[in-house]
């Protein structure tokens, strides 16, 4: 079963053999609010951990969205372009970013897991 | 995830609160601090949201954190005068119930802050004007003005009062229920009426490109006027995020952004709020770069700007030709709701300032192809 981590940043990936989905959290949406532009890296690229994946922006501001863990962009998903509110709807599902083949494992044990993570938005 | 830019975050002491801030809290609004005060930034249902009703329906503002004050003197033409010396625009000439934006000039032509005047329409208050100036600047206004008024003038600060802003194609029928005079009046008029049984100087004018009204009542009982304008169904409160983007699409300026005292009203594309007594006669801080800058033009103009894709391109980015030289920078930019693209304002040089000139925005250090545009980007609705 696929497993989700978060890093403090808001950033999830969802772990899937060797390959990870990476999104934003429902409370990081929550705290941009309405996403109107997503800009996403080009697959093949490499990602160093908390280097810029990717760029969100609401009505308001942009943003970085960092790497939870170092790895080569395999999918983005070209979706958000035309339906960049997607991020706000469904972060965990349909609003992914993009997917990365994870390249060293031992960087997941940094993140957190869901409770951990549900416990540290709690104390913001 | 991290924000690169965010909101105005002057005033580190403990933020002032607006008359109607227990309001926004109970309403769920996110709260931010702006001109050192603590405000609505959204509510609930979003800014995209709060946006589009605005320009469909009817959009409720609290505006009260901005400055009310009023000039008094002993006849209009003497506090006219006084306040002349002070803006590029006739106010001599202003009639009764008709209100006027200008600017605030320093010597040289600066932009120290922009405002609302407007002369009263009661025969009783001849020699009283009444001024709106931005939040972030009043207490400097004030002690500039002050300074500058002759003896038999006035500044009276309206620190007793609290304002808010009815905006939107749904603006007249919704207060024509509370304050049936409303609906005869017109763009950029203004009159004391009863709203909700309250006494209140309501004019027609506001910062969003739409029809609409602001309204201007006592600190204690503007609230009753924002519950019971709520109570309609065609309202809805709407924060400052959203107030943003309606008068960034409504190619409005947002003082410290778009002017500031590096920028003249004529680089700024404000000349239409320069009556032509003035400009022949001067008579205000700064008229001889003013009138210079009219006879001979200016080397660099505030303009709009579309860009091509649907990157926003934000406060800072620098503008620069298709071949690469840098011509200018953006003032203000961001997500048109409305325009559902992105749209932004800039300075830039004179010779590319023409509608229609193709430029490039340097967004995250790559050229984004976008065009000249002429402003507002979105048809305005004022009722003329």
């Amino acid at each position: 079963m696929a497993e989700t981590r978060y890093s403090k940043d808001h950033e999830y990936i969802r772990i899937e053999g060797d390959v990870g989905t990476v999104g934003i959290s429902d409370y990081a949406q929550g705290q941009l609010g309405d996403v109107v532009f997503v800009e996403l890296p080009t697959v093949g690229k490499a990602l160093s951990k908390g280097g810029e994946a990717a760029v969100v922006e609401s009505v308001k501001a942009a943003s970085e969205v960092y790497a939870p863990v170092s790895g080569e962009v395999v999918e983005v998903n070209g979706e958000l372009e035309a339906a960049p509110g997607t991020v706000n709807e469904d972060p965990a599902g349909k609003g992914w970013f993009l997917k990365i083949r994870i390249k060293d494992a031992g960087e997941l044990d940094a993140l957190m897991n869901e409770a951990e993570y549900q416990d540290y938005v709690k104390s913001l | 995830m991290a924000a690169e830019a965010n909101t105005d975050t002057a005033g580190a002491a403990a933020p002032l609160k607006t008359p109607l801030h227990a309001r926004h809290v109970a309403l769920g609004a996110r709260m931010v601090p702006f001109a050192g005060y603590d405000m609505p930034v959204q509510y609930p249902a979003g800014i995209l949201t709060e946006h589009n009703w605005t320009r469909e329906k009817a959009g409720l503002f609290d505006v009260s954190h901005m400055g009310q004050c009023f000039l008094i003197g002993p006849d209009h033409e003497t506090t006219a005068k006084a306040l002349e010396a002070l803006i590029p625009a006739d106010i001599v000439n202003l009639a009764p119930g008709k209100q006027r934006y200008s600017q605030l000039l320093n010597e040289e032509g600066g932009i120290l802050d922009d405002l609302m005047i407007t002369r009263s329409i009661d025969p009783d208050e001849d020699g009283a004007l009444y001024l709106v100036v931005n939040a972030a600047c009043k207490d400097a206004d004030y002690a500039h003005i002050e300074a500058r008024l002759p003896a038999n003038v006035k500044l009276v600060k309206a620190e007793h009062r609290g304002l808010i802003a009815l905006q939107g194609p749904g603006a007249e029928a919704a207060l024509a229920k509370i304050a049936p005079e409303a609906a005869e009046m017109g763009f950029m008029t203004s009159r004391t009426m009863k709203v909700a049984g309250i006494k209140a100087n309501v004019s027609r004018s506001g910062y969003t490109g739409e029809d609409g009204y602001e309204i201007s009542a006592a600190a204690n009982r503007i609230g009753e006027i924002w519950d019971t304008l709520l109570l309609d169904g065609t309202v809805k409160p709407i924060g400052l995020g959203a107030r943003d983007s309606l008068r960034l699409e409504a190619g409005l300026c947002l003082y410290g952004h778009d002017i500031d005292t590096t920028t003249s009203p004529i680089e700024a594309a404000l000349n239409w709020s320069i009556q032509k007594r003035r400009r022949e006669e001067g008579g205000f801080p700064g008229a001889a770069r003013v009138q210079r800058e009219l006879a001979e033009g200016v080397s660099r103009i505030r303009v709009g700007l579309k860009p091509e894709g649907r990157a926003p391109a934000r406060e800072g980015t620098e503008i620069a030709t298709p071949d690469g030289e840098v011509i200018g920078v953006v003032t203000s930019g961001g997500f048109g709701p409305t325009l559902n693209g992105p749209c932004a304002m800039g300075y830039v040089a004179k010779a590319h300032s023409a509608p229609g000139t193709q430029l490039n925005l340097i967004v995250r250090g790559k050229p984004l192809p976008a065009v000249v545009a002429t402003m507002p980007f979105v048809p305005n609705g004022y009722k003329r």
